[in-house]
């Protein structure tokens, strides 16, 4: 016993952040180099659907490179490209919508009185608490040809034949928005409820219309929780396939969707993988770098101060 | 014209449900002064600044400022600024962006703005700083970044919520003067609110005493201190023993009173003999000496607490019927020796220095 607990008063810090650390990189490093490595092997039939990209043979060490996966990408780039322009394109907008729905949102939630906050949040996440896939069908049953809105239309005789709604850009975008608003509005919420009333106050007294404020400080101060929010609809949203194929229509295919293809249709791995890498790419530089940039600005505030001379 | 106040506040009342933050209040102010609002968190001080700058609305009576009647007149448009108490620097703006955004706001011209920002930022002694981020100040610094934004639209009131509170004690004894020395250089009227009755007597030519919402007292520094209307602002405004009596006689403008200890007061008028007083007297105006000197109201105590501030040593001594008195006695001289715990002595006060308080 003793010696355990020597044991951890003298590395229990080290194992805290260890532990995460070592399952990180079991389960998330780990597979994301292995889908790599799989990008530049050759396919072939067989279990795994590809020859190893490296290893110790008869001939001793060999390696199988082979660029030829993205080589297809290239060479087919219309039947890759157009649906990695669709998903980024839907994540685009689906995000947009999240935040003009989010961002009042979000701020009337902030607003509110402390006992009603905590309410409006729970309301915000509840619907996390029902499968996403159970939401997915009650939205189908609502926008169907002879679902509940059009059947309310036609009964108020507002509307003569149903409305088309479903397999639509509307239905899609519904789905988006149900699905991902939450994950919008906390990280603004977080902001706003941060945002001193006083700053509003002092602008309004220094002459400033509501559109100057809002122009001038409110969207400056919120702009983390928008960057925030936005990446965490975009992300998921340029991979979602399930609510485009549920309510889209087939004529818009999402490089979700391809990807499945290649991986359980075609059973290309190595294509599968190439394909996971370049939106991989698409998604994560633009933020790192923006991350970058971030950071260099905090140094160079941090090296001005230090700078600076004391009056 | 120049006969009518500069703000003229008029039987003003504002409630929140049923408390009711100012009550009935009418006071003027003229132009150019320093004007102080003094009273406990709470008694409505706040929320008449709020009035003014015009965050809050009036439930009745009337504001004026400069002749014009402000009640329709939104906080953008006022020529009224405010120092917020925690400054509400814009964190995310330069030093110069904070000053500027007044000026831009009004649609000053670029040079203009520049060269109105340069002059605030000599005023307040932060030349050469404009380039810096709030966070990259001293609490001073911010505190004089925030006056010079307030001050930026050339307002022809300057409102200022506890201006000095969140500064440790050294610099706000420095900044109270530059404040003084500021509004004197500008003339502009400032009205400061506080709950810091000694930042109040050091800023204000007229202090305003303010409870639940209504204005007690209006008097120069010294006159309240001096001449309190009632016991709450003798014991607000400073340190004060309290003696009760009774009017015992009158004769040859004096007063004799009997009580714990019996006192002679100046009568101030008014007073008819069986009368119930109650008398404040400071603690600076109260001798202590460890044998009798045979002045007119003296009595023997016994020290209680005794605490050495340096500038001065604080007492508390109990006289004859168990009655406290606190009294201050400077350090005049080096290794004097002083009246320690339990020791007895003898405190005498002037009868000139009696304050009769009638209630």
């Amino acid at each position: 016993m003793a010696g355990l607990r020597h044991f951890l008063n003298r590395h229990g810090k080290r194992l805290v952040v260890g532990l995460p650390l070592a399952w990180l990189l079991l389960f998330f490093a780990l597979p994301l180099v292995e889908v790599a490595q799989t990008s530049f092997t050759e396919p072939r039939r067989g279990i795994p659907p590809f020859l190893p990209l490296w290893g110790f043979g008869e001939d001793g060490f060999f390696t199988h490179f082979n660029l030829e996966n993205y080589g297809l990408l290239a060479q087919y780039s219309q039947d890759y490209l157009r649906p990695a322009g669709n998903s980024v394109r839907l994540a685009f907008f689906s995000t947009l919508i999240c935040l003009l729905f989010a961002y009042p949102m979000a701020w009337w939630i902030a607003r509110a009185g402390p006992s009603q906050r905590a309410i409006l949040l729970v309301l915000v996440m509840l619907p996390f608490w029902t499968s996403s896939l159970l939401r997915i069908y009650a939205l189908i049953g609502l926008l169907n040809p002879n679902g509940f809105i059009n059947g309310m239309l036609i009964q108020l005789g507002l509307i003569e034949a149903p409305l088309r709604m479903m397999q639509t850009d509307f239905s899609i975008y519904m789905g988006m928005l149900l699905t991902y608003l939450p994950l919008m509005i906390l990280p603004l919420y977080a902001v706003m409820i941060r945002l001193d009333e006083d700053l509003i106050d002092a602008a309004a007294d220094l002459g400033a219309s509501r559109t100057e404020i809002f122009r001038t400080i409110v969207l400056p101060l919120t702009m983390p929780g928008i960057i925030a929010g936005s990446l965490l609809v975009f992300i998921p949203a340029v991979g979602e396939f399930v609510i485009p194929a549920l309510l889209g229509g087939p004529e818009q295919v999402m490089i979700g969707k391809v990807l499945w293809t290649e991986f359980f249709r075609n059973r290309d791995w190595p294509v599968a993988s190439a394909i996971a890498m370049l939106l991989l790419a698409i998604l994560a530089l633009p933020i790192i770098y923006a991350r970058y940039q971030d950071g260099r600005e905090t140094a160079l505030d941090r090296a001005d101060a230090t700078r600076g001379e004391a009056p | 014209m120049s006969q009518s106040p500069f703000i003229r506040i008029r039987n003003v009342t504002r409630r929140f449900g049923d408390v009711v933050a100012v009550d009935d209040l009418s006071l003027d102010i003229d132009r150019g002064e320093l004007f102080c609002l003094l009273g406990a968190s709470g008694c409505g001080k706040t929320t008449l600044l709020r009035m003014l700058a015009g965050f809050e609305s009036v439930d009745s009576g009337s504001i004026e400022i400069d002749g014009i009647d402000m009640s329709r007149v939104p906080p953008a448009v006022r020529p009224v600024n405010i120092m917020f108490q925690n400054y509400a620097l814009f964190p995310h703006m330069s030093v110069a962006d904070n000053i500027a955004y007044g000026p831009r706001r009004a649609g000053l011209q670029r040079a203009e703005v520049e060269a109105r920002v340069e002059e605030l930022l000599r005023l307040v002694r932060m030349s050469g700083m404009g380039r810096r981020k709030p966070h990259q100040l001293s609490g001073g610094q911010r505190q004089r970044v925030a006056l010079a934004r307030a001050l930026a639209r050339r307002p022809k009131l300057l409102l200022l919520d506890e201006p000095l509170a969140a500064l440790d004690k050294k610099l706000r004894e420095d900044t109270q003067f530059e404040l003084v020395d500021i509004q004197e250089k500008l003339e502009t009227t400032f009205i400061v609110v506080t709950h810091d009755q000694e930042e109040a007597m050091t800023l204000a030519s007229r202090i305003g005493v303010m409870e639940a919402g209504k204005l007690v007292q209006v008097d120069s520094p010294r006159t309240l201190y001096d001449h309190p209307k009632n016991s709450f602002i003798a014991d607000f405004l400073g340190t004060v023993s309290f003696l009760d009596g009774r009017v015992d006689s009158l004769s040859g403008g004096m007063a004799q009173i009997s009580g714990p200890i019996p006192v002679t007061a100046v009568d101030p008028g008014g007073l008819t003999v069986g009368d119930q007083v109650r008398m404040a007297i400071r603690p600076e105006k109260i001798s202590l000496t460890r044998s009798p000197s045979g002045a007119v109201n003296e009595v023997e105590v016994t020290v209680e607490d005794m605490a050495f501030t340096g500038v001065a040593s604080n007492y508390r001594v109990l006289g004859p019927g168990g009655v406290l008195l606190k009294l201050t006695q400077p350090n005049m001289r080096r290794g004097e020796p002083a009246l320690e715990w339990e020791d007895t002595g003898f405190a005498a006060f002037d009868p000139a220095d009696v304050v009769l308080l009638r209630e």
